[in-house]
């Protein structure tokens, strides 16, 4: 089944009411409780408290006490297929996104093969109308096997189905190169995902560099690696007047440079990841191979400015990057560890408990930004109104959990947030008018 | 002491108790036999995976004349160049029931994860970049027996600190001991935030007169390929430490192997303010004493057969 750029397998149409939630959706101004009720998988009543009534056929949850959101959306995900099941494919990945929460996500292009012609592409759609449970969108590659030389033919990807362009895990070094993507984006179309990194600053790199790479003695990858191509970027991406997106942001310079450049009207956005919104470079020195990935963990004053970002609205969604990876891959030292961690099932749990709970942002902040990655790539945000697709994640944000004790429903298990108690569970996760998570109360948290 | 990883796992009484254990060693050190039974009938395995000369031999002659069986693996002649992870090769050496592994590994942080998957007792003998324990206790030793004691001593260690785990280790315990520790090499190759150890950092050696004791570091060819520094030629009119340089009350003190004519100049390798033999002659008796205070010291993971006394 395919939803307006999105694929998935479908399922029984949900019949259900949801009761007593509290309804939180920041934009349709919902922030109370009430009552849902989704017929043949379409929100078709949404009421005041104890008012709506389940029709015949239809199974009633009880949900005073819980939370109901739009079900999120992550515009950053590595499903590994093709060439890397042993780590993740589209049914585990798309089983580990349901399980935190969302209902639509956006798989990259870095497989084996590269995402990089239409063959491929259509091979996934395929694929994920077999085994994805939750709809699943997919970027192309920008160049050739990710190489920088040579575009790949975007405008036929595009008819293909892909929602935009990346050569994620590189960067796209050449400016000279980046230009023609843009030039051609006029004719394609799509948004273009950045993963930006100046090479020769960061080769051979395996953290940030600071205090805690100084004393592990661990080559460091400064900050200005990331931001000095975010601003060469965002000012090519201005020249052209094309539509970019910088992914997973680490540096306090890069959201500088970031809102800069939106200051001076170019079409450029950027999303920062659960981890770099919770956790700093400190937590490197246990050498745990768990905390490495790309960009790295940094430094506090650049997680403040992240957070800010996310406040003032330089930073337009949280994107989970999640990264699985084997657990005999990251079983060596730290130097020789991939990059990467997993993300999908602790996105929303670590942002409320860090920040929301603490009162730092707000939980309609938290909830506006894991649903706000829709629309940068032309999707349908999901929303709690009559009429739509049942989008919808139901959460116990009492509920406390501990990260890997039961499991995760990825198939690795590389969480930079294993052992950590969390607030929030979800217990139901409504994806395109399907049931694709259900973790009840009573039921085992399996995340 | 369940495993020594990193100088952290020691506070002061901890390196002085060590260093106590190694200045006993160093009287049987003196004997025409030099063999003690404190570990006999126990294994201990050296695992190396980078080349080294001292290190190894010390390690090896320690275990010796701790009367324990050793095992010797280096890298290159065994089944981790058929491409056995680290993981696969501590659980085959485990199987042989070691009661310590000495590891010397390319890559950060090797020797504590081996502690993870192990029984034995590990011994850090040098992890990337990291860290060098048996390295800075020796050094330690070798100033405790030339001066007393660290308190208030100036030591500036002089070269590329950016690649050296002596120098990590070295800055950890020479400041737990009491000494002040300076930093002064070019300035690609200081670490950014190394000031966070507790240390200063001078990019000339314009006061180098003010330290007693000069700690030079070992100058690698490969660092001119990757463009830290111009040249050796360069490298050595700045940074070079000969008998210009040298004050007379001046300690001279290399980890080794030393370039000769390119960190330290021949004179001063040669003179008698040189500690560079004292470290070599006390790497054996330190590690004597790390291994004996794993496996026999009061703190032993497991206890030792039966109370043995090391002096005769």
């Amino acid at each position: 089944m395919s939803v307006k750029g999105l694929f998935f397998r479908g399922g029984r149409e949900a019949e259900l009411l949801i009761r007593g939630a509290h309804l939180l959706d920041p934009r349709t101004g919902l922030d109370g409780p009430g009552d849902v009720l989704v017929r043949a998988g379409e929100i078709a009543e949404v009421g005041a408290p104890g008012t709506l009534v389940a029709p015949e056929g239809a199974e009633t949850i009880e949900a005073e006490g819980l939370h109901l959101f739009p079900g999120f959306v992550d515009p950053h995900v590595h499903f590994r297929t093709p060439g890397q099941e042993h780590k993740e494919d589209l049914a585990t990945g798309t089983a580990s996104a349901a399980a935190g929460g969302f209902t639509a996500v956006i798989a990259m292009p870095n497989t084996s093969p590269t995402v990089d012609d239409a063959p491929v592409l259509r091979s996934l759609r395929d694929a994920a109308e077999l085994q994805a449970r939750v709809p699943v969108g997919f970027l192309a590659a920008i160049t050739k096997g990710l190489g920088g030389e040579v575009l790949t033919e975007m405008a036929e990807l595009r008819d293909a189905g892909a929602l935009g362009f990346t050569d994620d895990g590189r960067p796209v070094s050449s400016a000279g190169m980046l230009r023609k993507a843009l030039q051609y984006q006029r004719l394609a179309g799509g948004v273009l995902g950045l993963h930006e990194e100046d090479t020769t600053l960061s080769n051979g790199c395996v953290m940030h560099e600071g205090e805690v790479s100084a004393r592990l003695g661990l080559a460091g990858y400064p900050s200005i690696g990331e931001s000095t191509i975010v601003a060469r970027d965002a000012a090519i991406a201005a020249f052209e007047d094309g539509r970019m997106h910088f992914q997973h942001l680490s540096a306090a310079e890069s959201v500088e440079a970031l809102a800069y450049w939106k200051g001076r009207g170019a079409q450029v956005t950027g999303e920062a990841s659960p981890h770099h919104l919770t956790l700093t470079h400190e937590v490197v020195r246990t050498l745990d191979t768990r905390y490495k990935m790309n960009p790295p963990l940094r430094a506090e004053a650049d997680r403040q400015a992240l957070i800010a970002g996310l406040k003032d609205g330089t930073i337009d969604c949280i994107a989970t990057d999640h990264a699985p990876h084997a657990k005999h891959e990251k079983e060596v030292p730290f130097e020789e560890a991939p990059n990467g961690v997993t993300g999908l099932e602790t996105s929303f749990a670590s942002v409320y408990t860090e920040l929301v709970k603490p009162g730092i942002i707000p939980l309609s902040l938290l909830v506006e930004k894991l649903t706000s990655g829709a629309a940068l790539f032309d999707l349908c945000t999901p929303k709690i109104e009559v009429g739509l697709p049942a989008n919808l994640a139901l959460l116990d944000l009492d509920a406390e959990w501990v990260v890997g004790e039961h499991g995760y429903a990825s198939r690795s298990q590389n969480s930079c947030f294993f052992g950590r108690s969390f607030n929030g569970v979800v217990r139901l996760t409504v994806a395109a008018g399907t049931v694709a998570h259900r973790a009840l109360a009573g039921a085992e948290v399996t995340a | 002491m369940r495993h020594l990883l990193s100088i952290d796992d020691l506070d002061r009484a901890g390196i002085e108790r060590v260093l106590d254990r190694a200045a006993s060693f160093a009287e049987v050190a003196g004997r025409e036999i030099k063999k003690v039974p404190a570990l006999r009938g126990r294994t201990v395995v050296n695992l190396f995976y980078e080349a080294s000369t001292r290190t190894s031999s010390s390690f090896e002659l320690a275990a010796k004349r701790l009367s324990a069986d050793l095992v010797s693996i280096r890298a290159a002649t065994s089944a981790v160049a058929k491409g056995e992870s680290l993981k696969d090769t501590i659980a085959t050496l485990t199987a042989y029931d070691p009661a310590a592994i000495v590891i010397r590994s390319p890559h950060a942080g090797a020797a504590q994860l081996v502690a993870g998957w192990t029984d034995a007792a590990v011994v850090n003998a040098g992890d990337g970049k990291h860290e060098h324990p048996t390295q800075a206790l020796l050094d330690v030793f070798t100033l405790r027996q030339r001066l007393g004691s660290l308190d208030g001593v100036k030591i500036w260690i002089v070269g590329d600190v950016l690649h050296s785990r002596v120098a990590r280790s070295d800055i950890l315990a020479f400041t737990r001991m009491g000494a002040q520790v300076t930093l002064s090499g070019p300035p690609t190759l200081i670490p950014r935030g190394i000031e966070a150890l507790g240390c200063s950092v001078e990019p000339t050696l314009d006061r180098l007169p003010e330290a007693d004791v000069v700690y030079v570091l070992r100058m690698q060819h490969e660092r001119m390929q990757e463009a830290y520094v111009p040249s050796l030629r360069e490298y050595a009119m700045r940074y070079q430490i000969g008998m210009d340089r040298l004050q007379p009350h001046q300690l001279l003190m290399h980890p080794g192997p030393v370039n000769r004519g390119v960190e330290l100049s021949g004179d001063a390798i040669d003179s008698p303010q040189a500690l560079i033999g004292q470290q070599v002659e006390a790497g054996v008796v330190v590690r004597m004493a790390v291994l004996y205070e794993l496996l026999a010291g009061v703190h032993a993971s497991r206890t030792a057969p039966a109370p043995i006394e090391v002096a005769a």
